[in-house]
């Protein structure tokens, strides 16, 4: 047992907070800097990190999913406003059905609520973090389980009318899905679970890099904002609030981290089962640890120019992808026997 | 990245599952009634006579220096077997460790490692609870001895204890932090006198206050150098305040599992409230176990504790809490008697966000160390 992360693991660690930090958004107005995104997109597709859970030899991914999460949590740190968590899964999906990479940018589509991956592109389907995708992969029936077609997108509404300002999705036209040619195996429940569990841990990695950038946020307001002629971080009630979501900022990284193994470690429904004890936690702790970041902002925190609520609204998404607190809960009381819904799903 | 056992890890869970197959006490769960407190020397004897107990320490004072991760296994089959868990005098050790001499180390050490001797310490007092430095027990010299006269309360173990850590005030007349020195004191000798009190829960052989009305202490059992007191306190309170050190994961876990097991006898006994309380807990207690280990692989790499314990404390608070509400839910109050283990379970987890420090001064710790928050 050693959780610490490897050289080359720190060193991607590294080079994914240099970029975010170099071409991330620093503000509300950066945006809609234009020329700015490109050149994060651009910085982030020479990296090659939308193709880590691509298939390599035998096969296997070309990284693992402690990898993938080590960028996520960087890029929701720095708000990295360009495509990663949907083409990754849409890689993910490519590996498991046996298919080729895909020749342009995909992400998948998801249902309802979000809260799994579409059986059909029915009413209502969402392409999640579908920035630059021209397509998205969804399920169809087949025999002994699923398999892989595609769907297209039509181009990006615009990012203001979304909940989350830094990773836009779009609805999924009704349409008849196309096969994904080379996609020969046919994806049963095992395969879904695995899948799920890479997307809840890369939600959760998402997630802790959100708290901990909101929260840096915060505290460099509390110590700098004056009233009753002291910086309001010296007072103890913002002081409780701030330690009130580091903390749980820390218990969701030690969570997620196991998420993050497990993925490629562990049976599928033994994954699952982690990433659900993670998701539950980094959702209920990111949501609160976000809102405490606005009221630690008093009525500046309320404003649109404050980043503090493109923090909140990152984590909304993160937290419905594959689903927040009811869903995890639901399927973390499963996995112990207690099957059923008990108003969670 | 690794959460997998090595070969050597993988061993040793083997021999202890092995072991404790025979010698599980099924003792209650702790805390909930004095059967467990009267058998927890017992435990601790024979899980170091074993070799499951003192793992990390020196191999001088009984320990065998294994890295801390073995501590982690010890947690997870005690609980998935459902034994009591490992008794919590890591942190007497590491203050001892810390600053005794080597006559202080030698003397007490493999006593309160291996189980033979019991202690208490002796901290808290009646106007002195969060803010310890302004105790009022004195320790005045008398020849190569100290002379003993205060009141402390909030004593855990203190009616089994046959040493007492002692922190009293050696110098009135320098600043308060700097005039406390601690001491090893005999707790059966005539100028102590011990009375348990009574938990909320009932239990009255976990906690009690003491009364020194002219005990005496040999000074070379003063624990540092005189006015060192404060430093071996923060020293003892801060791995106080870690789960790794207390082997509290194992007690949650033990919790967990049985109420699981409740309601998958009878589902239908159950609504969605009670569930959903049982679902927290199961989450708020997984997540402290894989803290835990994140914290003490940080150790491979020589970290040692420091402000963090106050995360460690407010993590571990929460999980003992949310397990208690489940206890509550599920195991139900009985409000016309009945049995009462799951109602003490609850009463019990209040304890925890006062106990070594309460969760207000850790939120204060972690916003001044680790947030860099200005002082209020």
């Amino acid at each position: 047992m050693d959780l610490r992360l490897s050289p080359e693991q720190q060193d991607l660690r590294d080079a994914a907070a240099r970029i975010v930090g170099r071409l991330g958004p620093r503000s509300v107005r950066d945006l809609d800097d234009a020329e700015r995104t490109a050149k994060l997109d651009a910085a982030v597709e020479a990296a090659g990190w939308r193709e880590l859970r691509a298939a390599g030899e035998a096969g296997a991914p070309l990284a693992s999913a402690v990898e993938a999460a080590i960028v996520a949590e960087q890029l929701g740190e720095g708000l990295a406003d360009v495509s990663f968590l949907g083409p990754t899964l849409a890689a993910e999906l490519r590996r498991l059905a046996g298919a080729p990479p895909g020749t342009s940018r995909e992400t998948v589509a998801l249902g309802p609520g979000l809260s799994a991956l579409t059986r059909a592109a029915g009413r209502g389907a969402v392409a999640v973090d579908a920035q630059g995708s021209a397509s998205a992969l969804v399920l169809v029936p087949a025999a002994g389980g699923h398999s892989l077609a595609k769907v297209l997108l039509r181009s990006l509404a615009a990012a203001t009318q979304q909940v989350d300002l830094t990773r836009p999705g779009m609805t999924v036209e009704p349409q008849a899905p196309v096969a994904v040619p080379g996609a020969g195996r046919v994806l049963g429940p095992g395969d879904i679970q695995s899948w799920t569990a890479l997307g809840l841990a890369l939600t959760c990695a998402d997630l802790v890099g959100t708290m901990a950038g909101a929260i840096g946020l915060a505290c460099d307001y509390a110590r700098s904002r004056r009233q009753y002629g002291a910086a309001i971080g010296s007072f103890q009630a913002v002081q409780h609030m701030l330690a009130d979501a580091f903390v749980a900022m820390e218990g969701s990284r030690s969570a997620a981290l196991y998420a993050t193994w497990a993925v490629d470690a562990l049976p599928p429904a033994e994954a699952l089962a982690a990433a659900s004890v993670a998701k539950a936690y980094c959702s209920r702790a990111a949501r609160a640890g976000c809102e405490a970041v606005i009221q630690v902002h008093g009525g500046i925190g309320n404003t649109w120019d404050c980043l503090a609520h493109v923090y909140l609204r990152r984590a909304l998404l993160s937290i419905d992808v594959l689903g927040g607190v009811g869903p995890s809960l639901a399927r973390v009381l499963e996995h112990n026997g207690i099957g059923g819904c008990h108003g969670l799903c | 990245m690794d959460f997998a056992d090595s070969p050597a890890e993988a061993g040793f869970r083997r021999r202890l599952r092995e072991w404790l197959r025979d010698n599980n006490p099924g003792l209650p769960a702790s805390s909930t009634s004095d059967e467990y407190w009267a058998g927890q020397a017992g435990w601790h004897q024979a899980l170091y006579d074993a070799g499951f107990f003192g793992l990390s320490w020196p191999a001088g004072v009984g320990g065998q220096e294994l890295p801390s991760v073995y501590d982690v296994i010890v947690d997870e089959e005690l609980s998935s077997a459902g034994a009591p868990p490992r008794p919590s005098v890591g942190y007497l050790v590491q203050g001892i460790l810390r600053h005794g001499s080597d006559d202080v180390k030698r003397r007490f050490l493999p006593g309160i490692v291996n189980g033979r001797d019991r202690w208490c310490q002796g901290f808290s007092e009646p106007e002195a609870g969060s803010d310890l430095a302004s105790l009022t027990t004195r320790a005045e010299p008398a020849g190569d001895e100290y002379v003993i006269n205060g009141h402390k309360v909030w004593t855990s173990y203190s009616d089994a204890a046959q040493w007492c850590m002692l922190l009293a005030r050696t110098d009135p007349g320098v600043p308060r932090h700097r005039g406390l020195s601690a001491f090893a004191v005999p707790m059966r000798q005539p100028g102590i006198e011990q009375r348990p009190l009574r938990m909320i829960n009932g239990v009255t052989r976990e906690f009690g206050e003491v009364r020194f009305d002219g005990a005496r202490v040999p000074a070379a059992n003063m624990i540092g150098r005189p006015g060192e007191g404060w430093a071996v306190a923060m020293t003892v309170v801060s791995h106080e305040r870690e789960p790794g050190e207390l082997g509290y994961v194992a007690r949650y876990t033990k919790v967990v599992n049985d109420l699981a097991a409740a309601v998958r006898g009878d589902p239908a006994r159950f609504g969605s409230e009670q569930i959903r309380e049982l679902g927290w807990a199961m989450v708020e207690a997984e997540m402290l176990r894989l803290h835990v280990r994140r914290r003490l692989s940080e150790r491979l790499d020589g970290i040692s504790h420091g402000p963090e314990g106050s995360v460690d404390k407010l993590l571990m608070t929460a999980a003992e809490q949310a397990v208690g509400h489940a206890a509550l839910a599920v195991g139900g109050a009985p409000h016309a008697g009945g049995d009462d283990t799951w109602l003490n379970v609850y009463l019990y987890s209040r304890a925890q966000s006062v106990m070594g420090g309460t969760s207000q001064i850790q939120r204060n710790l972690v916003a001044s160390r680790l947030l860099g928050l200005p002082a209020s």
